[in-house]
């Protein structure tokens, strides 16, 4: 069970002077289960990219396989690649028109022909995952807080029971607290649910701590797929792509370089504490 | 599907008539149109037709461009032209079950047909060649006068910019959100005419709440900087006459004149 992109390449523009590639002959492949960070500067083709995955968008050239089939096949029915593949797009909260949450979040698992009591067991399901309370089911889902409406629109997409799950800059226009709480409650339904998750960000803070394979793009183009600290070795030419690598890395590689012994691999704050506190024998 | 649409159909190039002033595009288009319907004869054809090639070269558009704009109004002018052809009475030179052809309704269906192709030539080569700001700035100044009248024209002027500027945001909205509900497996595109309505309403609705969102922000963010209506406001790019205004306007009055006097 996996998707593979094979060789694909999407244009915009196409046939026109304002012709430019946004994905140029990307290969990848995403196996089950695992938790991947998508790391690119705007404009560098993510979010095109993804939608590839689930074939909202055609590719020029190159073909998708998900779990071995290839789903431009005749015989191959988007809609189950849509189910079993699910993406919350950038700002999700923009999606949200049913007059309560709990309708609104039902609306992708009666598209998906769940019978309904299915549906509804997929959909309380889902906003107990997001951490959505009862009391809040039958409110509007426009009267709720920014946080709140966001975890309702992953809940909508969550809901069709997806195999892989692609977020597109879940955490975009949050305070720093409802970042947490999204990336939190990701991690928990990687780990509930088996399912893969792919993060998509421009953040290395959020994609270090949670991921453990990070594919770097620009231009269109991968520059590097592996896991987060071999990635961030490759601290300069990061910087060219106008990506940074996490501060606490930078912090670590720094105090290195002026002497001190650290572990120069720490990715989070709490690797970095402890490794400072150890080197200076604090306890 | 949604991104054939073109509307604020600007084309850009640097040309003598992309460089006129609104006004007097907006004035000579005006002239344009009363000048094809002055004259009677097909000398006035040939003189109207020759202008406008001559104002497209000038203006270094692509005759492609001007055809692709025809087409909205290809089935107004076949059935126009039908009409005409048919429903003339005169010298009948041409029979058939009950339709009937003469030779004035063939002189009248090309004349109409003609003036009608002409005319929106004419008016398109406006919209290519003047930004939609231009042309509504252009229009607020040519519609001044009805001030008098207590017509809010600044308003309606500032209310025209502001929606095509939101065309394009807009569109782009409706191509996210219809993303992002074929992701959770809506279908918009099978299915008949009910279900495809009823397919609209999670568009719609998530379209609607988000112009209303963009209306608010706008419009807190046109108070802050202190925008209360156009008395005594200033522009940044006065519109001003040049020579070339004063050149175009004599050729558009020897076009009326040629139109009236022509045989």
């Amino acid at each position: 069970m996996s998707l593979i992109l094979d060789k694909i390449s999407y244009y915009y523009g196409k046939g026109t002077a304002f012709e430019t590639a946004a994905v140029k002959n990307i290969t990848l492949s995403i196996p089950d289960g695992e938790f991947i960070g998508l790391i690119g500067h705007t404009g560098s083709g993510k979010s095109t990219l993804i939608q590839h995955m689930n074939g909202l968008i055609k590719p020029e050239s190159g073909n998708i396989y998900f779990n071995g089939a290839d789903i431009y096949d005749k015989d191959f029915k988007l809609r189950d690649l849509r189910r079993k593949v699910g993406l919350v797009f950038q700002y999700p909260e923009h999606q949200l028109f049913e007059t309560t949450v709990i309708k609104d979040v039902l609306f992708g698992p009666n598209n998906m022909g769940f019978t309904k009591l299915e549906a509804e067991v997929a959909a309380y399901d889902a906003l107990k995952a997001v951490g959505i309370g009862e009391d809040l089911i039958d409110a509007s889902p426009l009267e709720l807080s920014g946080g709140q409406k966001r975890r309702v629109a992953i809940a909508g997409v969550l809901a069709c029971n997806p195999e892989i799950l692609i977020l597109d800059e879940p955490t975009a226009g949050l305070d720093p607290a409802g970042r947490t709480e999204i990336l939190n409650l990701l991690k928990k339904i990687h780990e509930e649910k088996k399912i893969t998750i792919i993060l998509v960000s421009h953040s290395m803070e959020d994609v270090a701590r949670y991921a453990e394979r990070i594919i770097v793009i620009d231009n269109g183009e991968i520059y590097f797929d592996d896991e987060p600290r071999k990635v961030f070795e490759h601290e300069d030419e990061l910087k060219k792509m106008g990506l940074e690598i996490p501060q606490c890395t930078q912090l670590v590689r720094k105090l290195k370089k002026c002497g001190f012994d650290v572990d120069e691999d720490c990715l989070t704050v709490e690797e970095t504490l402890a490794s400072i506190k150890e080197c200076f024998g604090i306890n | 599907m949604l991104r054939d649409i073109t509307l604020g159909q600007y084309y850009p190039a640097e040309s003598v008539i992309h460089r006129l002033d609104p006004r007097t595009k907006f004035l000579g288009t005006l002239a344009f149109i009363v000048a094809l319907f002055l004259f009677k004869t097909f000398w006035g054809f040939l003189l109207c037709g020759g202008f406008i090639i001559f104002v497209t070269a000038l203006a270094k558009l692509p005759i492609k461009f001007l055809i692709k704009g025809m087409r909205p109004i290809l089935f107004l002018l076949l059935f126009m032209m039908i009409f005409n052809l048919l429903l003339t009475p005169g010298e009948i030179i041409g029979q058939w079950w009950i339709f009937r052809v003469t030779k004035e309704g063939v002189y009248a269906a090309l004349f109409m047909g003609l003036r009608l192709v002409m005319l929106v030539f004419g008016s398109s080569i406006m919209t290519y060649t003047t930004t939609p700001n231009k042309l509504t700035s252009g229009m607020e100044s040519v519609f001044g006068f009805l001030k008098i009248f207590k017509v809010p024209v600044h308003e309606l002027a500032m209310m025209i910019s502001i929606a095509l500027r939101f065309i394009p945001i807009l569109l782009d909205e409706t191509n996210k959100i219809m993303k992002a509900q074929q992701a959770r497996g809506a279908d918009f595109e099978t299915g008949g005419l009910i279900k495809r309505a009823k397919a609209l309403v999670p568009l719609l609705i998530p379209l609607f709440v988000s112009a209303f969102r963009r209306a608010e922000e706008l419009a807190e963010a046109m108070e802050a900087r202190c925008y209360h209506g156009g008395k005594g406001r200033t522009k940044m790019k006065p519109l001003k006459y040049h020579l070339r205004d004063l050149i175009a306007y004599l050729s558009l009055i020897g076009l009326i004149v040629g139109c009236v006097f022509i045989p």
